[in-house]
């Protein structure tokens, strides 16, 4: 868990910024002087900033150099040997990733002794390598068959037998044959760099070296999927995916994860109206280039507990499925009938299309409440400002920050990604973390100021000894936990926070254009909802039930029946049979994420569309015509009649609604902290707490997360290695 | 100790020896060695006299060194520098010019010297005699060393198979703190020098500078990419140097003797004394501190009492430890054993260490064997090492028994060739080369073998 060392910090030169004193020669280099030396590259021309490895400078050129082990988010192994280049004047080939150019250097990518350098390469590579392609799942997307057939030689001379290697089991989620390794340790640095675990690592030498986990354990991150995408061959690869398809044959769909508030870009990987895989999709702003194991792996929910057919409850209170006629005519009699009694709970998983127009709908209808299952204390401005409600810095804002103090979340669980930037900045940007709640293990060396509530309030004040840090910071970022707004006291220590974020804004260097108030949300739905003006919380519907309430994917058990009238009708829209639908009297089927193109909000404010890879399963049907038609039904009609109708009026609702991948800025601190300063109210003396603690709570945090039996698998397998004696 | 009063000789023709030599430049018949009893450095090479301080103080080790570190850095180098000494762990890179490279302004990090006394290369043995019979040498050359570079503190990474050798190392270190030699005002010179040993793992790659550092800081012994190369950034990241024992050893004598003296031996830029080890098919196989430049048949017949059989008996000779080429008798009767003269044989010094091969060995099978050593060692980070020297292993194998088409001598060349300046450390090289020298010299042999194994095959299915 050591920051990175100097030489990384060296070898990282062009990327990150070496502010350390240690690294002050490194620094000295990119500082002082800014200008440009000229290479050539294939006799091309071009000018670069010193530092820059041959592999940069000639992908400047547009020459792309062979590789294995090199990869950009990643530090330099230099293993594999595949991109050694000639350098004129050079007696031997050089290391292309690791090299910094000379002025003046000569780069031939194409000569003789580049390409025996790499057939060379390649050969080596091959002895050892199993060449079952046919069987193998990376075959089509393999980074060695594609290189072999550009570099590599058309016969072997290899006589010998081949190695061959036991395989390893290291969850229920990787694969791994490892015969086919090719020894480049990307893996070993994802895990190391980017996911912060030291499972894996190499053991052996020479021709025995292996790579591994040294005892037989899982690999236990949120993060492993990814290195089934970095795995240059087929040495790790997917295990739900295994033997399901040929890359040639999927089809693919750019979209939006929905797992968590973070909003990772996706590919989603289709065939014959089926999701086998999803991909991330590189995002900068975002994710960058990974996805959450949530995100990856719990497509196979999307085929279970899914609800089919419109159901009614009939005289003996079962349900039974139905024609959409009936179903909608007894849920539009019940709406019609309840005079405005009617209320709505939206879940996590809904997009701003259904929210739209559910609220139109009950608004329509005469009805107040609209609510979201998670909680937003209400004191002060509430939500009235949407600076009080995101992630405000934006997550790679984080990049720039040099202090981070987390109150309730777990933002490694609550939002990996972010989690992983986090790390990514404390590992070469010197950013410091502090984290108020319970002890967890975060990835990163993270000071843990205690779960107690009154620690807000005396960073407020000054008088705890961290404030002087807090204070001294020069970009400080406070991320705020949904866990902490759901206290009763929420609203009490929310407003703590937002005059604390406002009290350290005009004191730090970051000025004006800083913002230290972050709000991390925990699902996708919620910032949508918020800004179209939903009710945070559920308590209204709890003091003043309605005759009728329609729960929008609202699966997370916010109210439960026994807490309603008996003589209330439930209607439960969503797709999938969980704890809404239990206690629903109408169901009308709708789409899951795959199924929609349909808007989600992130936790930074940023709109983002995802694309329907799939129609929805039986006569399930996209969630915003669900309710026009119904309220054609009840003889509301709503006045949309295309999704770019709904879109219009999401745009006069909120115009950032709507501005794709983009995010609004939001302020209105000053306003929101001296309100913040009139509330008052009781603090308990309850510690803060959150839901997420251990790797087992990750996986199931949804309807379709809790329907996915490879999220089931995981959660089984962290168990089970609780009880591995080769662990602490 | 004649040579101590030519410290203050600084113009090197004011010394008789270094003038004589100097006319012997350019003579052709100038003879290179027996060297003089009383130009020998390493006194007590045999053992037969006291190791500890006492015995070392004897020999003059430790005289007037206050008085050398107060002359400073510069001076040091400067000696250094004109003593043409160049590292004896096998690479040969002048000295002088290497530790310079510390003495860039300082960037607020501490700067380390480290001792590579991880002895692995198969017929080497010189650092061992070193550091069992002379540690002293070792210590006090750390010193100086360590003060012409301005280092905080020397480590000795030592062989973790050198028991007694690590032993002796560290009962000379306590001997040399309790003296107040090293350690807060070292030899009373206000310079504050510590050293520290670590013992090894077993671990051939570990002799690779880089690796060594990864080792030194706990990781696993594998080389690392350069640049940053170690005098940058070195060990916990600070800038260091690395070197071998020997060149360390000869420090203390060059700066007392002059570094005029030190040049007067051997060819141009081939100077000084040198270390050789003596092994294999001789009648008495030995270490021996000799001038460089001597001839090889020469210091095989002085001072390993010949070849066994006689020097017709002599089948090829791996003069520089086992990763260097074998070179054939006919090579072996000119050969001069210096850095360039076996250079211009094909090739190298290495760690002069001499393997003496007569015609009783099966040249093929002892490079198999050598193969198999490379194949063991390989730290299986890069490519071409790990997958290359496996399969020459496998190779070789079968051509010790003859199982191969001859085309097969051309693809275990190139296969060789492939990993000859593809990998991150020179290990790659080291592995190749004995393949190399066995078929530039001896492809007949290997050519033969492969048709009486076909003419058996043959033999037995008919």
């Amino acid at each position: 868990m050591l920051r990175i060392g100097v030489s990384r910090l060296l070898q990282h030169g062009s990327r990150h910024t070496a502010a350390s004193a240690a690294a002050a020669s490194a620094a000295r280099a990119q500082s002082s002087a800014p200008e440009k030396i000229e290479v050539f590259i294939d006799d091309i021309p071009v000018m670069v900033p010193p530092g820059t490895t041959v592999l940069q400078a000639a992908a400047e050129a547009g020459v792309e150099i062979p590789r294995f082990c090199y990869h950009e988010r990643l530090s330099v192994a230099g293993n594999c040997r595949m991109c050694l280049v000639e350098v004129e004047k050079s007696v031997k080939p050089v290391a292309a990733c690791a090299m910094p150019v000379m002025k003046g250097w000569r780069i031939k990518t194409n000569s003789e002794m580049t390409r025996k350098a790499r057939e060379g390469v390649m050969e080596f590579l091959l002895i050892n390598h199993p060449l079952d392609c046919p069987i193998c799942d990376q075959g089509g997307e393999c980074d060695l068959q594609d290189q072999s057939m550009t570099f590599g030689s058309d016969r072997t001379r290899f006589l010998d037998t081949k190695r061959a290697v036991q395989d390893k089991n290291i969850g229920p989620l990787v694969k791994t044959i490892m015969t086919r390794c090719i020894h480049c340790t990307r893996c070993v640095r994802f895990a190391t760099e980017i996911a912060g675990v030291e499972d894996l690592g190499t053991t052996g030498r020479g021709n025995d070296m292996q790579i591994g986990t040294y005892v037989e354990k899982m690999l236990m991150s949120e993060l492993s999927g990814n290195v089934i995408d970095l795995c240059p061959v087929g040495a790790l690869t997917s295990k739900p995916y295994a033997f399901t398809a040929r890359p040639w044959e999927i089809r693919r769909t750019d979209s939006i994860d929905v797992m968590d508030a973070v909003g990772s870009n996706i590919v989603v990987n289709h065939r014959t109206g089926e999701v086998l895989r999803i991909l991330p999709q590189v995002n900068e702003e975002i994710n960058e280039e990974w996805l959450s194991d949530k995100s990856r792996f719990a497509y196979d929910g999307l085929k279970r507990q899914r609800l089919l057919y419109p159901m009614v409850k009939d005289s003996s209170g079962e349900l039974r499925s139905c024609e959409w006629e009936d179903a909608l005519i007894v849920a539009a009699k019940a709406l019609k009938s309840a005079d405005g009694s009617v209320a709505a709970i939206a879940g996590g998983l809904v997009d701003a299309e259904s929210l739209v127009a559910l609220k139109d709908l009950v608004n329509k209808l005469g009805g107040e409440s609209t609510c979201t299952e998670e909680i937003f204390p209400d004191a002060g401005t509430g939500t009235d400002l949407r600076s009080s409600y995101l992630l405000n810095t934006k997550i790679v804002g984080v990049e720039e920050a040099d202090l981070i103090v987390f109150i309730g979340t777990n933002p490694r669980y609550e939002a990996p990604l972010f989690n992983a930037r986090v790390r990514k900045a404390w590992m070469y940007n010197e950013l410091n973390a502090a984290i108020i709640g319970p002890k967890v293990d975060l990835t990163y060396d993270c000071e843990h100021l205690g779960d107690d509530p009154s620690i807000i309030g005396k960073l407020l004040n000054g008088s705890h000894p961290f404030s002087q840090r807090l204070n001294t910071a020069k970009r400080p970022m406070i991320v705020v936990g949904t866990s902490l707004l759901a206290r009763p006291d929420g609203g009490v220590l929310y407003s703590q926070l937002l005059q604390l974020s406002q009290k350290l804004r005009s004191g730090c260097e970051g000025g004006a254009e800083w913002r230290v108030l972050n709000v991390l949300q925990r699902v996708a739905s919620q910032v949508a909802a918020l800004d179209l003006g939903y009710t945070p919380g559920v308590t209204d519907i709890c003091n003043h039930p309605p005759k009728v309430l329609y729960l929008l994917g609202a699966d997370e058990g916010a109210i439960t029946r026994d807490q309603l009238p008996k003589d209330m009708l439930v209607i439960y829209q969503g797709h999938h049979g969980d704890r809404g639908a239990e206690m629903a009297d109408v169901i009308l089927p709708g789409a899951a994420y795959t199924e929609k193109t349909a808007t989600y909000v992130n936790t930074e404010g940023r709109a983002q569309l995802t694309r329907a890879a799939l129609v929805p399963p039986g006569m399930a049907r996209e969630d915003w015509k669900i309710i026009r038609a119904l309220s054609e039904i009840v003889g509301t009609k709503l006045p949309y009649d295309c999704l770019d109708d709904v879109r219009m009026r999401l745009t006069e609702i909120s115009p950032n609604l709507t501005r794709y991948g983009e995010v609004e800025e939001a302020n209105y601190f000053t306003q929101a902290s001296a309100l913040a300063q009139l509330v008052s109210g009781k603090q308990d003396t309850t510690p803060i707490d959150v839901p997420q603690k251990k790797l087992e709570d990750f996986y199931m945090t949804n309807s379709i997360t809790r329907a996915s039996p490879t999220m089931a698998k995981c959660i089984a397998a962290v168990r089970k290695e609780a009880a591995n004696r080769y662990i602490e | 100790m004649a040579g101590i009063t030519r410290i203050s000789s600084f113009w090197p023709s004011f010394s008789p020896r270094v003038g004589s030599v100097t006319v012997r430049w350019y003579s052709s018949n100038k003879v290179y060695g027996p060297l003089a009893d009383e130009d020998r450095i390493f006194t007590n090479l045999y053992g037969r006299h006291e190791w500890r301080l006492k015995g070392a103080l004897s020999r003059g080790d430790w005289y007037k060194t206050k008085e050398i570190i107060l002359k400073g850095p510069d001076w040091i180098l400067n000696e250094i520098k004109t003593s043409g000494l160049r590292g004896r762990g096998g690479a040969g890179f002048p000295s002088g010019m290497k530790w310079s490279f510390m003495n860039k302004p300082s960037d607020g990090r501490p700067k380390y010297l480290v001792v590579n006394a991880d002895e692995g290369e198969p017929g080497t043995c010189k650092d061992r005699e070193i550091m069992r019979h002379d540690p002293h040498k070792l210590v006090e050359g750390c010193l100086i060393a360590g003060r012409a570079m301005g280092a905080l503190a020397a480590y000795i990474y030592i062989r973790g198979e050198f028991y007694n050798e690590a032993s002796n190392m560290q009962v000379a270190i306590n001997e040399a703190y309790k003296a107040g030699l090293i350690g807060e005002n070292a030899c009373g010179s206000g310079y504050n020098f510590d050293v520290f040993m670590h013992r090894g793992a077993g671990a051939y790659i570990c002799g690779e500078e880089t690796a060594l550092i990864e080792s030194l800081e706990g990781k696993q012994g594998k080389p690392r990419l350069k640049p940053p190369f170690p005098a940058d950034v070195g060990v916990f990241g600070c800038p260091t140097t690395v070197a071998n024992v020997e060149t360390v050893a000869v420090a203390p004598a060059i700066c007392r003797r002059g570094g005029s003296w030190f040049v007067g031996f051997g060819r141009p830029r081939n100077s000084g004394t040198k270390l050789f080890n003596i092994s294999g098919h001789v009648n008495n196989p030995c270490t021996v501190e000799e001038e460089m430049s001597i001839p090889l048949r020469e210091l095989i017949e002085r001072h390993a009492g010949g070849v066994t059989g006689g020097w017709d008996n002599l089948l090829g000779v791996i003069p520089g430890g086992s990763s260097t080429p074998v070179i054939p008798k006919h090579v072996c009767e000119e050969a001069i054993m210096d850095f360039d003269g076996l250079v211009a044989c094909q090739t190298s010094l290495g760690t002069a260490a001499v393997i003496v091969m007569n015609k009783q060995t099966d040249i093929v099978k002892a490079i198999a064997r050598l193969i198999a050593f490379y194949k063991h060692e390989s730290c299986g980070q890069c490519t071409p090492c790990r997958e290359g020297v496996s399969w020459m292993y496998k190779i070789m194998n079968r051509f010790v028994r003859g199982d191969a088409h001859p085309e097969e001598i051309d693809a275990l060349w190139e296969v060789s060739k492939q990993i000859e300046g593809h990998t991150i450390c020179a290990l790659g090289d080291g592995a190749a080369w004995p393949v190399q020298g066995l078929i530039r010299h001896f492809r007949p042999v290997l050519e033969e073998r492969m048709a009486n194994f076909a003419a058996s095959q043959n033999a037995l299915a008919n």
